[in-house]
């Protein structure tokens, strides 16, 4: 479903990607997991027509975003960062622009809308401003606009950031119905558990390279079940353990404040590039 | 064509929303020069058989024709620099034409919207002119003019802060220089010359002959068609620029 071949973009001397390659079947839930700067909002912008391209090759549904940007873009819905909401038009209003934009008829329109303010549980709202929604039906409707002409891939970038954890978990349950629904889901996000709750597959974006691609539990492999994590004053130190017993018994030994806990993808990033994902 | 329409009818229902507010907006500037130039000092000046306010009136119509247009440009940076709304653009399957034709044709729509307002508060004063054919094809081509060069600056500029430069450095001196408020004929040949390059000047000779039951110029007509053609190329080739 989605092709990537060398894709690089520098922004003057600064190189944001480094040559990517991957491949993202169809029906897949893949995240793109790495700390601020890594990549991941750059590669999104890339794939969904934002930014321009800088070397490489892009296919998305078998269409080069390059030669054929508007086959490629009709096979896209985008969830941004940031609301990008138009926030004096009403929420129906909102969905039917996007709508109108993807030439959707108007019967289509309006059904379409009915069921995702449904889907999105929000169909008390359909009238309302969007500028008198909360941070997080806003982020329920762009998932619904994005939704709106049924894509076929669904990009998410960092879909929850900022979000408070109940209102996390509902876009997360979402997000599984949406990938249920038959739809390829690639998402960014620097939580770990965003990223081992949802994905099936995950890439670790470091510096503009992916330095790791594999399943949650497959990154994770090798380092053990247990980790500590050891505080001392500033610093805190990770080691990871095969059984809950060698973990205890090394928090037993340290004479200063500990967490033990099991080992996680933040683990798994920290043991190959040396640094925390968040 | 979808893709023209939705950018279109969005504008449409922004303008929709603050429709009074745009209403007042429109009103205000045209209201202090028709009591200031027109009404309190206009019997000191006369332009052979016609009042001041006679002579006023059609410019103010070709600045405001200009102003509100170029006033699109405020719109599209505030949705694209603000509210990031830009992006649901970029990221739909519409053409550059597409997009470039819907916002020159609200930004089109809005400034025949301000020079209606001028022509009903132009009643009270006792001012009505000709609106023939000629007098609106002249006001449509400003329109334009100044829609298209508001799409192209809202491309390229890279700030908020950008914007508001050029309206400062073109479209103010513009609409003063530009045969609004005195006539270009009366100046010095070289000035007459320098001013002939700015489409206002244009814009107001055609409009100001037409409203006052004279022949326009051809040329005037042709001036602006031509400036606008080029004015609305550019901002269809400056729409990729604004990606990144």
């Amino acid at each position: 479903m989605i092709r990537i071949e060398q894709l690089q973009k520098s922004y003057g001397s600064v190189q944001a990607l480094a040559g990517i390659d991957l491949k993202v079947g169809r029906g897949e839930l893949f995240a793109f997991l790495g700390p601020n700067g890594a990549g991941k909002t750059t590669t999104i912008r890339i794939l969904t027509g934002l930014t321009r391209i800088g070397g490489g090759r892009v296919f998305i549904g078998g269409h080069d975003i390059v030669a054929d940007p508007l086959a490629a873009k009709r096979q896209c819905g985008l969830v941004p960062q940031h609301v990008n909401l138009d926030s004096e038009l009403s929420v129906l209003e909102n969905l039917d622009i996007h709508g109108r934009l993807f030439g959707m008829p108007p019967g289509k329109r309006r059904a379409r809308s009915a069921e995702l303010l449904h889907y999105v549980e929000m169909a008390d709202r359909a009238g309302h401003p969007v500028k008198q929604l909360s941070g997080g039906l806003k982020r329920r409707l762009m998932i619904a606009r994005s939704l709106m002409h049924e894509p076929n891939i669904l990009f998410l970038d960092e879909p929850t950031v900022g979000l408070d954890p109940a209102i996390r978990r509902r876009i997360w349950a979402l997000i599984k119905r949406v990938q249920q629904d038959g739809a390829t889901v690639f998402l960014t996000t620097h939580y770990i558990e965003e990223a081992e709750f949802l994905a099936g597959r995950v890439a670790f974006l470091d510096r503009g390279r992916i330095v790791a691609l594999d399943r949650p539990q497959a990154l994770m492999d090798g380092l053990g079940a247990w980790a500590v994590d050891r505080i001392d004053g500033e610093t805190m130190a990770t080691r990871c353990f095969a059984t809950r017993e060698e973990a205890t018994a090394y928090s037993a030994a340290q004479d200063c404040g500990f967490t033990l806990r099991r080992v996680n993808l933040e683990d798994a990033f920290l043991n190959l590039t040396g640094k925390k994902v968040s | 064509m979808h893709g023209f329409v939705a950018v279109y009818l969005r504008e449409m229902l922004i303008l929709k929303y603050r429709f009074k507010r745009q209403l007042a907006g429109m009103a205000i500037s045209p209201l202090l020069y028709l009591i200031t130039f027109g009404y309190a000092m206009g019997d000191l000046i006369r332009f052979g058989e016609q009042s001041y306010l006679h002579f006023l009136l059609p410019g103010l119509v070709a600045m405001a024709s200009m102003t509100q247009a170029f006033a699109i440009a405020t719109d599209i940076n505030v949705a694209r620099f603000y509210w990031n709304i830009f992006e649901e653009f970029q990221t739909s399957p519409i053409s550059n034409l597409s997009y470039v034709a819907g916002e020159t044709l609200a930004g089109m729509t809005r400034a025949l919207l301000g020079v209606l307002v001028i022509l009903v508060l132009a009643l009270p004063f006792g001012v009505v002119l000709c609106y023939g054919p000629l007098f609106w094809l002249a006001v449509l081509l400003n329109c334009f003019v100044f829609a298209s060069l508001a799409v192209a600056m809202a491309m390229l500029v890279k700030s908020h802060a950008d914007q508001s430069l050029l309206t400062n450095f073109i479209i103010t001196p513009m609409a003063f220089l530009g045969g609004t408020f005195f006539p270009v004929d009366k100046l010095p040949a070289w000035i007459q010359a320098a001013l002939h390059c700015l489409p206002l000047t244009h814009a107001s000779s055609a409009i100001r002959a037409s409203s006052l039951g004279q022949q326009p110029r051809l040329i005037d007509y042709l001036v602006l068609l031509g400036i606008g053609l080029v004015f609305f190329w550019l901002a269809l080739h400056s729409v990729n620029r604004a990606r990144d």
